[in-house]
């Protein structure tokens, strides 16, 4: 093996990768974002009472879920335009993050939701709460407890995702990392150095969540 | 688009097939090495192990596929894209698999590890002929779960070269100007590959929640 590691291109670009965390941080942040607006509105869908709708958004979340996300993005980059919306890759990743992470929240808020028996609203009512001390105590924060791990580590997933909007060169992390090993050709300094950024990345998330949830969520069920 | 272009795609459809099964079938053989290091009971072995996961879990699958596609090259190995990819998979899945089968292995109840030990049964024969088959029963839905994100995976192999599903659909839909049609027929392809295993979890899982109860 006569290959010398050379890290100077990575050190050199080392602003701009920092700079590209941030885009992978804003990215992640929007598409979540997006993703539980989606989820909320398709669980409310999903029970609608005009069955094509309820179908339709069932149709959505298998088609998602069962297709791969660079196909996605592919898809969404190409057919934006057709309907007259002139985006930037970095808007279309957002869209595109939102639509898959939006399918898989659909589900788990689902969950959420069906976790809550309809005895307990009724105890809460009959004990005088108030309807939105009902809401908050007994449906919304039992739900947000009951889905949160599976939620959180959906996020921590899409996180990661974002490493494939590189594919329509949104400015994220990995595109920067593109453009510095295209420079350099020092290709495995460069993609090392930023798995171990995108490793930090979720670790911290994770601890964040978790932390989130033993402020919040660690009180006694039964 | 004409039936050459499709047919090219179908060939991409194969590779994609292949892809997966090289990676889950790779991925099962170390990922059982590694699901048994990490209920070994050894605390060296078992934070190798946790940390393997951890590295894989933590990192874009993207990444995995560089590191390993310029690690290897690196290490002097002149591979073919497609043995490079079939690692990087490999790896991947191994550690997915792991930790599915981890789970598995520590959801069956404790009582059986002893009985057979209390049977004098041997490790081997403890973990083939008792542990094993019910911690497979209880983890299939996972599994299964798991062979779908690793066969919309493999879609990544296009970033690195591989001509794979989507790549083909790259290398198409450039030559006839149509990414609409053609995404939308990847697509539908992978659909199609992904949706019946998909039902086929669920399936499971609805039976094994109803043995459940």
């Amino acid at each position: 093996m006569n290959y010398k590691l050379d890290f100077t291109p990575v050190i050199d670009g080392m602003p701009a990768l920092l700079m590209g965390c941030l885009g992978t941080f804003l990215l992640a942040l929007a598409g979540m974002a997006l993703a539980i607006v989606i989820g909320v509105g398709g669980v409310i869908l999903r029970d609608s009472r005009i069955a094509p709708v309820r179908w339709l958004v069932k149709a959505f979340v298998e088609l998602i879920r069962n297709t791969p996300f660079l196909v996605q993005i592919f898809f969404i980059y190409f057919a934006l335009p057709l309907a007259g919306l002139r985006l930037d890759p970095t808007p279309t990743a957002i869209i595109a993050l939102g639509i898959n992470g939006g399918a898989y929240a659909i589900e788990i808020i689902r969950g959420g939701v069906q976790s809550i028996s309809k005895g307990q609203i009724e105890a809460g009512l009959a004990l005088g709460l108030h309807k939105a001390q009902v809401f908050r105590l007994i449906v919304l924060k039992p739900a947000l407890r009951a889905i949160f791990p599976s939620l959180t580590s959906q996020f921590v997933l899409l996180t990661l995702t974002t490493s494939i909007a590189s594919a329509i060169s949104a400015y994220e992390l990995t595109s920067v990392a593109q453009r510095i090993e295209s420079d350099s050709f020092r290709s495995f300094e460069v993609y090392g150095t930023i798995t171990l950024f995108y490793l930090v990345i979720s670790w911290v998330m994770m601890r964040f969540f978790a932390a989130i949830s033993t402020r919040y969520f660690s009180y006694p069920v039964k | 688009m004409g039936s050459n272009e499709f047919l090219f795609l179908l060939t991409g459809l194969k590779w994609t097939v292949l892809l997966s099964l090289v990676g889950f079938v790779g991925g099962g053989v170390f990922g059982l090495a590694i699901a048994l290091m990490r209920v070994s009971e050894r605390p060296l072995m078992e934070r190798i192990t946790a940390g393997y996961i951890a590295l894989f879990q933590g990192t874009p699958l993207l990444m995995q596929l560089f590191v390993v596609y310029y690690g290897l090259a690196l290490v002097g190995l002149k591979l073919d894209a497609w043995i490079a990819v079939a690692i990087g998979f490999t790896l991947h899945a191994s550690a997915y698999l792991g930790e599915i089968w981890r789970g598995s292995i520590e959801a069956v109840p404790k009582g059986q590890t002893e009985a057979a030990k209390a049977l004098s049964l041997n490790y081997v024969s403890r973990m083939r002929d008792v542990i094993l088959p019910q911690a497979i029963r209880i983890s299939l839905p996972a599994t299964i779960g798991f062979l779908v994100q690793l066969i919309k995976g493999t879609s990544l192999a296009a970033i690195v070269g591989f001509t794979e599903l989507t790549r083909a659909g790259n290398i198409v839909s450039n030559q006839i100007f149509q990414p609409l049609l053609v995404f939308g027929i990847v697509g539908i392809l992978y659909f199609l590959l992904c949706w019946p295993l998909s039902l086929y979890g669920s399936h499971l899982e609805r039976r094994m929640a109803i043995a459940a109860r």
